[in-house]
C-alpha cells in the first residue's frame, strides 16, 4: 500500500515540478511534485536516478578483491564498503576472530572515515542552510558564503576533515580508495612515527569536534520550535549496538526499536539478517524500500544513522559524547527522537565520539605490533556489517568451491533511509508548499529534509534484472496513450 | 669489453657480440619500456613496445642484435606516441580495472602506463567478454588481464620444463589456454612455485593468498619507478649468467 501523497491517482492532469538534481549530498537524485490547479500537493517523490550495479558485476570475481572493489562505491566514504566487505571476506575465510592489532587497526580506520564525513556533511554540506536559513538566498547557500562570513567555523571544519583523511592516509595508505583490510586482518600495523604524527593534532582535534557538536546544538536550540517540527515523524529505529549496550560503530548485534521506543529486538545476530529485514521495490526508484520484517511493508520502514544510533544505544563509551548524546536525549523531553534535523546534532556528538576513540587507540600499543593475519577454514556464505557514517551497512556474499562470488546484496545505509527521506519529502510539501506559489527558497525545504539524512545515493543502487520498471508513452497534450510494466519478477505486461 | 659500441639517441652505448640492443641498453643504464621481454626469459618482440627507430627504420630492440656504428633513436616523439598507442590498445582490448586489480602497484603494464605519460586510452574500450579460471587450489587465471606477451608459456616450457600454457585462436580471438582436456587450470600440473606463475607481468597469473598484503606505499612500483627496476633486473641476471 502506498503512503498518503506518493501516488497521485490522476497524474495526467496536474503539474510537474522537479528538483533536479538534489544538491549538496553525494550521487544523483531528484525530487518530483505534482500539483493541481490549486498549487495543492498531489504527489511527492524522493527519485534516485543513477545505477549502480556492483551487486551483479562482482559475481564471478575472487572474494578477496571485494574490501578494494567495493570501496569503488563511493568517494565520500569508501572506507565504509572497504570494512563491511571486508568483514564478511573475514566469515568466508574463516577467520572468527581477528588479532588485536587487526581489529584495533580497523577501528581506527573507521574512526577517521566518521570523523571526516560527518565534518564534510556538517561544514561543507548542511552548514549553510543551518546558518543562513533555509530560503536564504541561493548565492549564500554553499561552503564558500561560510568561509566567507564565518571564517573560523569554515576553517575548523576543513581541518577537521583534513585530520580524519590522514588517518585514513596513515593506516590505509590513501586518502581515498586505500588498501588496508585482508581476509582475516589488516597489511600493516602503524609505526611510532606514524602514530606520533596523528597524536600531534588529536587534542585540537578533540577539542573542535566539541567545539562543533556546540554549534549543532546551538543551532537547534535556536530554532527549536521549527526545528522539533521540520520533517519530524516516528519511526521505527536499527542500529548495531555492542554485547553491553554501547554505542559500536564496528561491530555488535542489531537493535531495533520501535516509533514508540520499545525494544523490537536486541542482539540479534547481523550473519542471519535476513530474518529481521526485507525489501520491496517500486517502479519509480533505482533504491529499494528496506522494511522490518515482523512489521510488514507499510508500518515496517525504519531509520538508521547518527540519530537512529544515539537513541538506540544505552551510552557511548566516550565520556564527553556521552555527555553530549544525554542532552540530545532529554532536549525537550525527547522531542529530538522524531526531529528530522536533530540529525545534524548528533552527527557531530558522533564526530566527538570519533575524534575520542582515534585518540584512545593511539595510546593502546597493539597498534605497533603484534600478529596481522588469522586464518581459517573456508565458508561459502559471509556477512559483514557495521555503522557507516550514514548508517548501518549490510554487505553479504556467497561463493562456488573456486572462491568466485556468486551472489552478492547489498543493504546500504541511505536506502535504509529510502522511505523516511520520501517520508520527509511530503512532510515538507505538505507542511511548506501546498497551496502556495512555489520559490526557490520553498523547494530548498525539501533539500534541507534529505540532506539531513546524508544520503548517498550512488551508494544505493545496485540490483539488476529485478528493478521494475514503467514506461509511459504520452501525446504532445501529455494525455497517457500507452504504458509497459516490468515486474519485480521480469515479466513485461501492458498497462 | 670489446669496444663496440652504438648510439643510443646519440650516446655511445657498448656492446658485446649477440647482445640484443635491448640488452646492451639496460647494461648501460638505459631503459626502454617493454612488456613482452624479460631477461633470462629468451627473445619474443611481440608488444613492439620497445621498438626504436633503427637507421631510420623501426624495430623491435628486444630481438634486434647490436651492431657496430648502428644509430638508435628512442626518445623521439613519434616512437613515444607509438609506444602510448600500442599500451593504449591493450588497456581497450582487455579489461583491465587497475582500481580493483591485486596486482595494482607490482603490475607491469600499469607501470609502463606511467611510464610513457598514458593518461586516458584515445581508443574505444572493447570490454571484452574474458572469463577467469578459478579451479586451481592455488592459482587463478584472469583471462581479462592477459596481454598475451608469452611470458608464462616460455616460463612453463623453457624453465618448469611442463608446457602448462599456450596461446590459441587467432587475431582478435587469441587467448591464453592451458594444457589440459577439461581446459581448466586445475586439471593441469602448474604448482604455486612455478616461474610460469611469477613472470606474469600484469594481474592474469596470479597466487591464492597473495592479494592486497603489501600495503599502498610498499609495493614494488610505489617504491621506485619501472626503469630502476628493470635496469637492476638485467643487472641480476647478468650477474647470474656470469655464475
Amino acid at each position: 500500500m502506498a503512503a498518503p501523497l506518493e501516488t497521485a491517482s490522476d497524474p495526467e492532469r496536474l503539474r510537474r515540478v522537479a528538483i533536479e538534481p538534489v544538491t549538496r549530498v553525494e550521487g544523483h537524485g531528484k525530487v518530483t511534485l505534482l500539483l493541481d490547479e490549486a498549487n495543492r500537493v498531489r504527489q511527492a517523490r524522493f527519485h534516485i536516478v543513477e545505477f549502480r550495479g556492483f551487486e551483479k558485476f562482482v559475481q564471478g570475481r575472487p572474494y578477496w578483491e571485494v574490501p578494494v572493489m567495493v570501496q569503488r562505491l563511493c568517494g565520500i566514504c569508501p572506507v565504509s564498503h572497504h570494512l563491511a566487505g571486508g568483514k564478511a571476506v573475514d566469515m568466508l575465510a574463516g577467520a572468527t576472530a581477528l588479532t588485536p592489532t587487526a581489529e584495533k587497526m580497523r577501528r581506527l580506520l573507521h574512526f577517521g572515515q566518521i570523523l571526516q564525513s560527518h565534518a564534510l556533511h556538517f561544514f561543507h554540506l548542511s552548514s549553510p542552510d543551518l546558518l543562513f536559513g533555509f530560503d536564504a538566498p541561493v548565492e549564500r547557500r554553499s561552503v564558500f558564503a561560510v568561509a566567507a562570513e564565518f571564517p573560523d567555523i569554515a576553517k575548523k571544519g576543513i581541518l577537521l576533515r583534513k585530520y580524519g583523511q590522514e588517518v585514513i592516509r596513515v593506516t590505509a595508505g590513501k586518502r581515498v580508495h586505500g588498501s588496508l583490510v585482508v581476509p582475516g586482518g589488516v597489511n600493516k600495523r602503524l609505526s611510532p612515527q606514524e602514530r606520533d604524527y596523528l597524536l600531534a593534532d588529536i587534542d585540537r582535534t578533540v577539542e573542535w569536534s566539541a567545539e562543533a557538536v556546540a554549534i549543532a546544538r546551538r543551532l537547534y536550540e535556536e530554532g527549536r520550535a521549527r526545528h522539533n517540527g521540520f520533517a519530524a515523524f516516528p519511526s521505527p529505529l536499527l542500529s548495531l549496538v555492542r554485547d553491553d549496550g554501547a554505542l559500536d560503530l564496528y561491530h555488535g548485534g542489531l537493535r531495533a526499536r520501535g516509533a514508540d521506543g520499545a525494544t523490537l529486538f536486541d542482539h540479534e545476530d547481523y550473519a542471519t539478517y535476513w530474518e529481521l529485514l526485507h525489501e520491496v521495490v517500486k517502479p519509480w526508484s533505482y533504491m529499494k524500500f528496506p522494511f522490518l520484517r515482523a512489521l510488514g511493508p507499510d508500518a515496517g520502514w525504519y531509520r538508521v544513522g547518527p540519530l537512529a544510533r544515539l537513541w538506540n544505544c544505552d551510552f557511548v563509551p566516550t565520556p564527553r559524547a556521552e555527555a553530549e548524546r544525554r542532552a540530545l536525549l532529554d532536549f525537550e523531553g525527547g522531542a529530538t527522537r522524531a526531529a528530522t534535523l536533530a540529525y545534524h546534532w548528533a552527527r557531530m556528538i558522533e564526530m566527538l565520539h570519533a575524534a575520542e576513540g582515534i585518540r584512545a587507540l593511539l595510546a593502546d600499543p597493539d597498534l605497533l605490533q603484534g600478529e596481522l593475519v588469522v586464518k581459517g577454514e573456508r565458508r561459502y556464505r559471509g556477512v559483514g556489517v557495521i555503522e557507516a557514517p550514514r548508517g548501518t551497512l549490510i554487505h553479504h556474499y556467497r561463493i562456488n568451491e573456486d572462491d568466485q562470488i556468486v551472489r552478492c546484496n547489498l543493504i546500504v545505509s541511505t536506502t535504509h533511509n529510502n522511505e523516511a527521506m520520501n517520508e520527509a519529502v511530503r512532510r515538507v510539501a505538505e507542511r511548506y508548499l501546498d497551496g502556495r506559489e512555489l520559490t526557490e527558497g520553498l523547494l530548498n525545504h525539501i533539500e534541507v529534509a534529505i540532506r539531513a539524512y546524508d544520503p548517498c545515493l550512488s551508494c544505493a543502487t545496485h540490483a539488476l534484472g529485478q528493478m521494475p520498471l514503467a514506461v509511459e508513452l504520452r501525446d504532445a497534450t501529455g494525455a497517457a496513450v500507452d504504458r509497459l510494466t516490468r515486474d519485480a519478477d521480469g515479466g513485461v505486461r501492458r498497462g | 669489453m670489446s669496444g663496440r659500441t652504438f648510439t643510443l639517441d646519440g650516446q655511445p652505448v657498448p656492446f658485446t657480440e649477440g647482445e640484443t640492443v635491448m640488452e646492451a641498453a639496460l647494461a648501460a643504464g638505459v631503459y626502454i619500456p617493454h612488456l613482452c621481454y624479460r631477461p633470462g626469459y629468451g627473445h619474443h618482440g611481440s608488444c613492439k613496445v620497445c621498438t626504436v627507430a633503427i637507421d631510420g627504420h623501426n624495430a623491435a630492440s628486444c630481438t634486434t642484435r647490436a651492431r657496430e656504428g648502428m644509430a638508435v633513436e628512442t626518445a623521439t616523439p613519434e616512437l613515444a606516441d607509438m609506444r602510448r598507442a600500442l599500451v593504449e590498445m591493450l588497456f581497450v582490448e582487455g579489461n583491465h580495472t587497475c582500481p580493483a586489480c591485486e596486482k595494482s602497484g607490482e603490475c607491469e603494464l600499469q607501470a609502463v602506463a606511467y611510464h610513457i605519460g598514458m593518461a586516458a586510452p584515445r581508443f574505444d574500450f572493447f570490454f571484452p567478454a574474458r572469463d577467469l579460471d578459478a579451479s586451481h587450489p592455488d592459482v587463478i587465471l584472469d583471462r581479462n588481464r592477459c596481454i598475451l606477451c608469452e611470458l608464462c608459456v616460455r616460463a612453463s616450457r623453457d624453465v618448469d620444463g611442463k608446457n602448462v600454457f599456450a596461446i590459441g585462436g587467432r587475431g582478435i580471438r587469441a587467448r591464453l589456454i592451458v594444457n589440459a582436456a577439461s581446459g581448466r587450470l586445475g586439471d593441469t600440473d602448474l604448482a604455486k612455485d612455478d616461474a610460469a606463475v611469477r613472470v606474469c607481468p600484469v594481474g592474469a597469473i596470479l597466487r591464492k593468498g597473495d592479494a592486497y598484503t603489501k600495503p599502498v606505499g610498499q609495493r614494488t612500483f610505489d617504491l621506485r619507478p619501472i626503469a630502476a627496476v628493470a635496469i637492476e633486473e638485467a643487472r641480476r641476471e647478468r650477474e647470474r649468467r656470469r655464475g
